[in-house]
């Protein structure tokens, strides 16, 4: 600890702060520009300048490391004419374009203006101009309105890791650009945009549709994933116009992956808005009680090892909820969750998890990643994994394709047999894990769905015992999962043991399952369900609903309330920004009515009683607590078959990170997206 | 970047040998630091400019991200991004050289080579460029052809050399009216 005096007050501050942290601990607000907490120092703006006594010019005080028994002021006149001295240069070239500017009512170098600036500007000189650079379908550029913060540079080498965007040329010619103008390959590209404090990145998409302050801002949860990121929807009127992260260290630090924040355009195409009833093969609209008393029929008419119910990847928890319920109650075995398909006989939570938790993965000193594609399946944990790999120097190692995951990693090749050999011994990643006290593993879905994931379980387990994975302080083991509805969904017990999947898929195919009830189950194998009839409840009119029978018009999660389980295990309040369309209703409210009119009482009648049921019957999952150590379970509970892994390729799930469901396939910035990456690659 | 390009780019033996002893400069983890003299190289090789395919040449070698090394291109004045003739001309037109008649430098350039500096003229043989002061404020005005000073100039002289370098006869090198170092104009020490 360190004594300083800031404006003649006297704090003790911790010995690593900048002067500008400290100044902020001492609660003086110091204006700034190019520094950002989450990204290294540049100290090129000069925005920041304060006086130190002693020293003979005002310093920068977001580069400076406090000194013991400094003296800092930050009201003196000299540093007020400082920054008006800055304010003065930073304005000279800037166009003052404000008004047809997307940036204003957001904009720092506005709000500063008012806050710091003179008033006035001495320059009468032409301004220069810089010409618009092409940066991608998603980041719209003004280069004329940039001050050169090279924020947006830093966040792309640092945070993103795709070393992209540059300061080309030199002094007044001095541009931002990507190399050749190409589009910036990175899930994270558009942050850029949150992090300019100008308006020289601002959104493409969202160019010229609002001003901030029309809009209606709610905090809530994002579904694009399982990360279950932290978002802000900002509506106008009914339609969603953007997303914007929240700040959340446990989960998201300030970032958000481009489809979660730009899927949203989805919300507004190809929307359900009436129940529609199929009559001779062609879906026709319909009231929702004669929708209802149909599915009624229906489920009367058949028995109940007829039915099978699915559910998707966006659903809410209290849906699932009473999906299960419903289940139960009509007594159908036959319901799943894991539209993928998955071998593991699940017993328990730490199974399925991210156990390590995402913030702890800057705790762990050796990482093993077991057919996942993190960067595509969840780009905020592999920001993480990056951030500590450059920071720490992890050791990473890959088994599974080897692709850009934006760090560097040890590939272990895609055999699966090289597990058995970092187990006894021979393989030289065993040397780190042994080494390590705090290893993590991470396991991706695409392990789960194969015929051999017991087996290769079985070693995982016993890699496990051999190594630290597990201690009083820690848990290494991660399921990564890359449905934002599926922690959930298991946690209720929405599945069977053994590849449940492929049974209901066979049962279908030899005419033994004959409905199913489709709770926004959009990723299903669609040509192996054709036989059965499908009553689809869900949002959009993508796959599920092209092949269904009946279909029930639902809310996407911007349109209700609800409660999500991430990957980690935790549970998150997702609140109603906007309403759903038409006469689409909310989810629950639909299994509810079906349940009553099929004079099943439970005496549900609102969301917060529907709610006190879930708890009261669910009470772990309302316990999460982002410091407890997940104990150790055993993975398995009897001893599996070793195997030789002969088909040993990996596969990943996610082939096109732009279009995994369906909001993302309607949206038609996800396509641009998509296309883009496609034509990158070629 | 220049619409003009070639296909594709790598070191010559020369340039090879050229560039293992820039790296040798440098630790193992830092070959970055070898970019200024790599790309130099590259630009020797490629004619006097820099052409897409070496620069990523370069940053290959270098394990550099491509606008890495860009940014750096861009940033001095002494890489060309354009093609530029056998004998790149840079006239400096800096203050002290414009004190001491740069424009009548310039004059003789535009007649003899072309009318529009960077333009590449005579069959590849001259490209010619207005550049700042290079250092040689004593003995003004002067150009820069290639790798040589020529310095006390004035029109005719200018265009002397020029000729010169056209009828492929031999150059005189340095101060043009014998003055020795930066002496006085007399060579008065
Ligand atoms: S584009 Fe924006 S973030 Fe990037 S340097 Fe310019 S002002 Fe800063
Ligand atoms: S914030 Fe300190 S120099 Fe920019
Ligand atoms: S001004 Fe011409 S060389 Fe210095």
């Amino acid at each position: 600890m360190k004594k300083i005096k800031v404006d003649n007050k006297e704090i003790e501050v911790d010995d690593h702060l900048t002067i500008m942290q400290a100044c902020e601990e001492a609660g003086k607000e110091i204006p700034r520009f190019c520094y950002h907490d989450k990204l290294s120092i540049a100290g090129n703006c000069r925005m920041c300048l304060v006086e130190v006594e002693g020293a003979p010019k005002p310093v920068a005080s977001c580069a400076m490391p406090i000194n013991e028994g400094m003296s800092i002021r930050t009201n003196t006149e000299k540093v007020k004419k400082a920054r008006e001295g800055v304010m003065e240069f930073l304005l000279i070239n800037h166009p003052l374009d404000c008004p047809v500017c997307d940036q204003g009512g957001e904009c720092d170098l506005q709000d500063q203006t008012i806050a710091y600036g003179a008033g006035h500007s001495r320059f009468n000189e032409n301004k220069r101009s810089v010409k618009e650079k092409h940066m991608g379908p998603l980041i719209k550029t003004y280069m004329t309105r940039c001050i050169h913060c090279t924020r947006c540079i830093r966040f792309a080498e640092e945070v993103a890791g795709v070393n992209e965007i540059g300061a080309v040329n030199r002094g007044e010619n001095m541009e931002i650009s990507t190399y050749l103008e190409k589009t910036i390959d990175s899930e994270l590209s558009a942050n850029v945009i949150d992090l300019c404090p100008v308006g020289a990145l601002t959104s493409k998409p969202y160019q010229f549709e609002a001003r901030p302050w029309e809009l209606k801002k709610t905090e809530t949860i994002d579904v694009m994933d399982a990360v279950g990121s932290n978002i802000r929807v900002d509506t106008y009127g009914w339609k969603v116009k953007r997303v914007l992260p929240r700040l959340n260290e446990d989960i998201n630090e300030e970032w958000i992956s481009d489809k979660t924040r730009y899927a949203c355009d989805g919300l507004l195409t190809q929307r359900l808005d009436e129940p529609y009833i199929r009559i001779e093969n062609k879906l026709t609209t319909s009231s929702w009680s004669h929708a209802l008393t149909k599915v009624t029929d229906l489920l009367n008419e058949y028995k109940a090892d007829e039915i099978a119910f699915l559910t998707g990847d966006l659903c809410d928890l209290e849906t699932l909820y009473l999906f299960k319920k419903l289940a139960d109650q009509l007594k159908i075995n036959n319901i799943e969750c894991r539209q993928e398909g998955c071998n593991i006989p699940f017993t328990n939570q730490t199974q399925y998890s991210f156990n390590t938790k995402i913030a702890n993965i800057e705790k762990s000193d050796c990482l093993i990643i077991v057919g996942s594609n993190v960067r595509q399946e969840a780009p905020i944990i592999n920001a993480r994994i990056r951030k500590h790999k450059i920071t720490s120097n992890l050791p990473i190692a890959v088994v599974g394709e080897n692709l850009d995951l934006t760090y560097d990693f040890t590939h272990l090749g895609d055999d699966l047999n090289v597990l058995s050999s970092i187990l006894d011994g021979s393989h030289e990643f065993s040397k780190k894990l042994e080494a390590a006290n705090n290893p993590m593993i991470i396991i991706g879905n695409s392990i789960l769905n194969r015929d051999d994931s017991i087996s290769i379980f079985s070693i995982i387990e016993q890699l496990i015992h051999k190594f630290k994975f597990f201690h009083e302080s820690w848990n290494g083991f991660n399921v990564l999962q890359i449905a934002a509805a599926r922690t959930g969904a298991l946690n209720l017990g929405l599945f069977k043991q053994g590849n449940s999947l492929e049974k209901i898929y066979q049962s279908i195919e030899q005419n033994k399952i004959k409905l199913i009830i489709s709770l926004g189950a959009d990723e299903l194998e669609f040509p192996r369900i054709n036989k059965a009839k499908v009553i689809y409840i869900g949002t959009h009119g993508d796959r599920g609903a092209n092949t269904a029978d009946i279909i029930l018009p639902s809310a996407a999660y911007t349109e209700k309330d609800g409660l999500y389980v991430n990957t980690e295990g935790r549970l998150q309040h997702a609140y109603k920004a906007t309403f759903p369309p038409g006469n689409a209703k909310e989810d629950w409210k639909i299994i509810n009515e079906l349940s009553n009119m099929l004079s099943f009482d439970w005496g549900i009648i609102d969301l917060p009683n529907l709610r006190e049921r879930l708890k009261s019957e669910h009470a772990e999952l309302f316990e999460f607590d982002n410091n407890k150590i997940n104990k150790y379970e055993r993975l398995l509970a009897n001893k599996a078959p070793t195997a030789d892994f002969k088909n040993s390729n990996i596969e990943y799930l996610i082939k096109d990170f732009y279009l995994t469901n369906a909001i993302a396939r309607n949206s038609k910035t996800m396509a641009e997206c998509s296309l883009a990456r496609n034509e990158a690659k070629d | 970047m220049s619409s003009i390009q070639n296909d594709n780019f790598s070191f010559d033996e020369k340039s090879q040998g050229l560039a293992k002893i820039a790296l040798a400069k440098y630790p193992n983890d830092r070959k970055q630091s070898a970019v200024m003299p790599f790309l130099d190289i590259a630009q020797r090789q490629n004619g006097g400019w820099l052409s897409q395919p070496s620069i990523e040449y370069v940053a290959e070698q270098l394990e550099m991200p491509f606008i890495k090394v860009w940014e750096v291109v861009t940033f001095y004045t002494m890489y060309n991004t354009k093609p530029v003739g056998k004998n790149f001309v840079q006239v400096c037109t800096t203050t002290p050289c414009w004190l001491r008649g740069s424009e009548n430098i310039v004059k003789a350039c535009k007649e003899i080579i072309s009318e529009n500096q960077c333009d590449v003229a005579h069959n590849n043989l001259f490209s010619w460029m207005e550049v700042e002061c290079l250092g040689a404020c004593v003995n003004a005005p002067m150009i820069q052809i290639n790798d040589d000073f020529y310095e006390d100039l004035d029109y005719e002289s200018t265009k002397n050399i020029l000729q010169s370098l056209i009828d492929n006869k031999p150059l005189k090198i340095g101060s043009q009216i014998g003055r020795l170092g930066s002496r006085g104009a007399n060579n008065a020490q």
